[in-house]
């Protein structure tokens, strides 16, 4: 066992983990942020996707003891004061997700590219979501959420939308 | 929340745009995947799995297992021979079916590589796992059945390898539709006969490669054995068919079960099974009184949860000199893998009708062989049946207009059913409702642009461009709406096709909708409380769509076969319309006027002539209360209603896609993908274009991509997402879609299916756009997935890219299916 420190979501935490236990099974198990999903065993999916310390990761492909002393972001964490995060809200604006398993995978990482490349071409955002594997939407309204997301796209489909909605809680 | 939806009352919901109610806990992590859930004292299962196709058990040595930390108890198909249950078929498609017996976990034999022999259970998943090493078997090898039409000529006489030895045979059942037969059509021989003298006569032999299904979200099972019932949360399509099968073969009283399908991550027909894994979960939680959990892996889900399609095709098309079908024949092999799964060998047979697909063929057979081998068994995959029959009946019009020198809508549309001949009765029998296949088609072809891109394409050819284009059409349709109970029963099918609802008047003036269709990302709490907020003219926010739990939907046929909105639907509209019926009397009592002089609008019921009225929350409150109700009325104006659809239904469509094939290298590029479905009255349509855009890209995928393949000893050995390629972001394009609308007759809200309508439509899309960018260098077919390796070599062998070199040659006598 090996201690730990970090910061996940804004609160300080401390735990002994198994040195080979990875960061997805410390943030689900531990901590229980289920938000954060395993789609697959060989880091191909992206589904487990969180930021270290601001980057994005395959929390499946990093160890919990990796994590310690930095700072973890979660789908959990980036809600702010009940206001959904940007890239949440053009999600559900353009309709990127169906049965929602990739998608808290999906926002973290397209959240990264953006702060890559605010401004990026359909490819460059094809290309930068190349790890995260989606099965229901066929990447094409996800493409679009990244686009409204970045203000390329003004409305995603039929009414006039993109009001940012209160995260009620229930 | 916009101000234009604080007013509902005033705004049809059907036909809007509604952003999803799902959404804002999926966007957020707030979700309850079956792998989230923990109990107190919960224990994790870990399963021991076959590496051989198939072998004999000899022993199981699970002391190692067992002294393992953490390590509560390891079991074998032995010890839970009498608890464990079966997994069943429900569609035996003919009488004499050869179906082997199916334990979750075999005691003495293994028939695929990846089955179940033994369970670790412990405290937690990683000791499972990790004991589960420990876990010492011996086998004996049996020579494995594994090439499709291998097994299907393997008999216990001629030596052949035998998935079961003791049935004597690889053949499970055999089916056959005759239209001469049925009396829906001529004598298909005879057409074929004629053809040969003056006219057309096309023999080609498709393959539908092994698919897996792949949702996102790995299956995931937790049972929890204390109290009175016995709560079962699976990662399911079908949590009312898994109750049911648990109590018919494990003996335990249905009432005494309750299945809740939680949040579920995709399904695409994967999810519709009775699991190995669910019954042995069931079985250990029994056992041990206490809940477990058993999550698969990527890798094991890959290996075990069942696969799809994986056919081979043998089609002859008969038409007259001008282009006129007079003729078509179908002879399928269908592998079942090692076991008759839940629909089994009814997959086959649901595509049994669509061969004929749009077009008007006066004869049609249609036969099929299913057989079983040493690998993972096949069912339902996005489509199940339908996008087999369309691939060959599409990729046939193609040939034919190839043969013909004629353009390849010109030849659809010399044989398609005219909008003005519907209702349409088949030469498969069916009647199809509805269509307009001249309007989708030039929709579609004014989107695409397809004079341009023709032109181009000569341009390319003329020049000797190394990158040629191609353009490939599919005009599809699909039957839909899984089915008129009627039909299913002279199909053999073990279960009914209807659906379930009810419409709860909460006292505050909420709605409670219940439905027996289970979502697993198709978007029934928004498209569901659309239909409902319209019929009973309450606000969009107020109805709440519960669903996915036998306790609080009693009875219901769960969601497959793009069924949800067309059935599903249906039965909603008639609940509501239920309650407002129930709640008539009580409006009229408490108004004082005669039932007949009530209208009832946009929520409200009024006395004609009069500004007077009371909402129907209003009488919901009124009821609940039932201090002044009129003699003889019970309180409550709660209602139920289960429908059983009177037909299938029957969505179209005409996609359009342009290929560009690299000559030199193989390699294809999508350059542009049009589609125009016509899905009937659309209730919401930023669902639907989800839905057409995830279907595409999955039949894509069929077309490009995916494959399932197995090495000479029956090893899976696509069995990682590195090695089974789904597409990604970089692999795709965006598509231009749109709708043309023919509503349906068959229910009230002339709605059609599209859950399944991409898959089915684009694969031949694409395929006959590959073939049709480099048919001037004499390749007239490419074996799926067109990998840059199949179409180099078609290109450069001047012929087939795949395995269809006899494919003159029948593989399927039909005296000796029938034997
Ligand atoms: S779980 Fe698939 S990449 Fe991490
Ligand atoms: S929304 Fe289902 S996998 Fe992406």
């Amino acid at each position: 066992m090996t201690r730990i420190n970090l910061t996940v979501d804004g609160m300080k935490v401390s735990d002994d983990v198994e040195p080979r236990m990875l960061l997805v099974q410390y943030l689900r198990e531990k901590l229980g942020k289920t938000g954060t999903v395993v789609g697959c065993d060989t880091s191909n999916c992206g589904a487990c996707t969180v930021h270290l310390d601001g980057e994005s990761v395959k929390s499946c492909n990093v160890l919990a003891v990796q994590a310690d002393g930095h700072d973890v972001t979660t789908i959990e964490g980036l809600a702010k004061d009940g206001r959904l995060h940007p890239v949440q809200e053009a999600f559900r604006e353009c309709h990127g997700l169906q049965c929602g398993f990739c998608t808290p995978g999906m926002i973290m990482q397209s959240i990264d590219l953006l702060n890559h490349n605010p401004q990026p071409s359909e490819q460059e955002i094809r290309v930068g979501l190349e790890g995260n594997l989606c099965r229901c939407t066929g990447y094409h309204n996800i493409v679009r959420a990244v686009q409204y997301a970045s203000g390329q796209l003004v409305a995603a489909a039929g009414e006039a939308g993109g009001v940012a909605e209160e995260v009620t809680p229930a | 929340m916009t101000a234009v939806e604080a007013q509902p009352m005033d705004t049809k919901e059907i036909g809007r745009d509604r952003r999803r109610k799902e959404d804002a806990r999926l966007i957020t992590g707030r979700t309850r995947w079956t792998d989230n859930l923990q109990l107190n004292g919960m224990l994790h299962l870990a399963m021991v799995r076959s590496p051989f196709a198939h072998a004999r058990i000899t022993t199981i040595d699970t002391r190692a297992a067992e002294e393992a930390t953490g390590v509560v108890a390891v079991l074998t198909g032995e010890d839970l021979a009498d608890t464990q249950g079966a997994c069943i078929n429900a569609w035996a498609i003919t009488t004499d079916q050869v179906t082997p017996a199916h334990p979750p976990m075999p005691v003495d034999r293994v028939a695929f590589a990846g089955e179940t022999v033994a369970v670790v259970v412990a405290r937690s998943a990683a000791e499972a796992r990790d004991a589960a090493e420990l876990v010492e078997i011996d086998y004996d090898e049996l020579p494995a059945a594994l090439d499709l039409k291998e097994a299907a000529a393997a008999s216990a006489e001629n030596g052949g390898a035998l998935a079961h030895p003791d049935l004597g045979t690889n053949k499970s059942a055999f089916w056959r539709f005759d239209s001469a037969e049925a009396g829906t059509g001529g004598d298909v021989d005879e057409a074929i006969a004629q053809a040969r003298e003056d006219g057309v006569v096309l023999e080609r032999e498709y393959r539908q490669q092994r698919l897996i299904p792949a949702f996102m979200e790995p299956r995931s099972v937790v049972v929890d054995p204390t109290g009175e019932q016995i709560t079962v949360w699976s990662a399911t399509q079908i949590p009312h068919i898994l109750r049911f099968a648990l109590a018919a073969t494990t003996g335990v009283p249905e009432s005494k079960i309750r299945v809740i399908a939680p949040d579920v991550g995709g399904g695409f027909g994967g999810k519709l099974q009775q699991t190995p894994e669910e019954m042995i979960a069931f079985a250990v939680a029994r056992r041990l009184g206490k809940p477990v959990k058993y999550t698969e892996t990527r890798s094991e889900s890959l290996l075990s949860a069942h696969h799809g399609r994986d056919q081979w095709q043998k089609l002859t098309l008969a038409a007259t000199k001008d282009g006129h079908v007079t003729g078509l024949k179908v002879e399928l092999l269908a592998d079942l893998g090692a076991y008759v799964a839940l629909v089994g060998g009814g997959v086959p047979v649901l595509g049994a009708f669509m061969f004929n697909a749009i077009y008007k063929f006066p004869a049609y057979q249609f036969n099929c062989q299913t057989v079983l081998t040493n690998k993972t068994w096949t069912d339902a995959y996005r489509g199940a049946g339908r996008p087999e029959a369309t691939y060959a009946v599409e990729r046939l019009m193609d040939e034919l207009a190839a043969e013909l020198g004629k353009d390849p809508l010109e030849v659809r549309e010399m044989n398609w059913i005219k909008h003005e001949e519907f209702p349409f009765t088949t030469v498969a029998g069916l009647e199809y409702d509805s269509g307009n296949y001249e309007a989708a088609t030039a929709r579609a072809k004014e989107l695409f642009g397809y004079d341009d891109l023709r032109a181009e394409q000569k341009r390319r050819r003329d020049s000797g461009d190394p990158v040629q284009l191609g353009i490939g059409v599919s005009t599809f349709t699909e039957m839909c709406g899984l089915a008129p109970s009627r039909v299913l029963g002279q199909l053999n099918y073990g279960a009914g096709g209807w659906e379930a609802a009810s419409v709860r008047m909460l006292p505050t003036g909420k709605v409670e909708v219940i439905t027996g269709a289970s979502a697993h990302g198709q978007g029934h709490e928004t498209a569901f409380s659309q239909i409902v907020a319209d019929r009973l003219g309450v606000p969009f926010e107020d109805v709440e769509i519960l669903h996915g739990d036998t306790q609080v939907v009693p009875r219901g046929m769960d969601t497959y076969g793009s069924r949800s909105l067309v059935v599903g639907g249906e039965a909603l509209v008639r609940a509501a319309d239920k309650v407002i019926e129930k709640a008539k009397p009580i409006a009229a009592h408490l108004l004082e006027a005669s039932i007949d002089d009530l209208e009832f609008k946009n929520g409200r019921f009024g006395v004609r002539g009069t500004d007077q009225g009371l909402a129907i929350g209003e009488i919901a409150t009124a009821s609940f209360a039932a201090h002044n109700l009129p003699d003889g009325v019970e309180p409550g104006i709660d209602a139920d209603a289960t429908y059983d659809p009177v037909n299938f239904n029957f969505p179209h469509g005409t996609h359009l896609c342009a290929m560009e094939v690299d000559t030199e290298t193989g390699e294809t590029r999508m350059r542009k993908y049009t589609c125009v479905d016509d899905i009937g009255v659309i209730i919401n349509p930023l669902i639907v274009s989800g839905q057409v855009h995830g279907g595409l890209v999955q039949g894509i995928a069929q077309a490009l991509w995916e494959e399932a393949v197995y090495d000479d000893s029956g090893t899976l050995v696509s069995g990682t997402f590195t090695d089974y390629l789904l597409p990604t972001a970089a692999d795709t394009i965006s598509f231009d879609i749109d709708h043309t609308s023919s509503p349906s007759t068959t229910n009230s809200l002339g709605t059609k299916g599209v859950g399944e309508a991409g898959t089915i439509a684009s694969t031949p899309a694409v395929v006959n756009a590959v073939v049709d960018a480099v048919r001037h260098l004499g390749v007239d077919d490419i074996q799926m997935p067109c990998t840059p390796e199949r179409v180099w070599k078609a290109i450069n062998t001047a012929g087939s890219g795949g395995e269809t070199v006899d494919a003159a040659v029948p593989h399927l006598s039909t005296e000796e299916g029938q034997a």
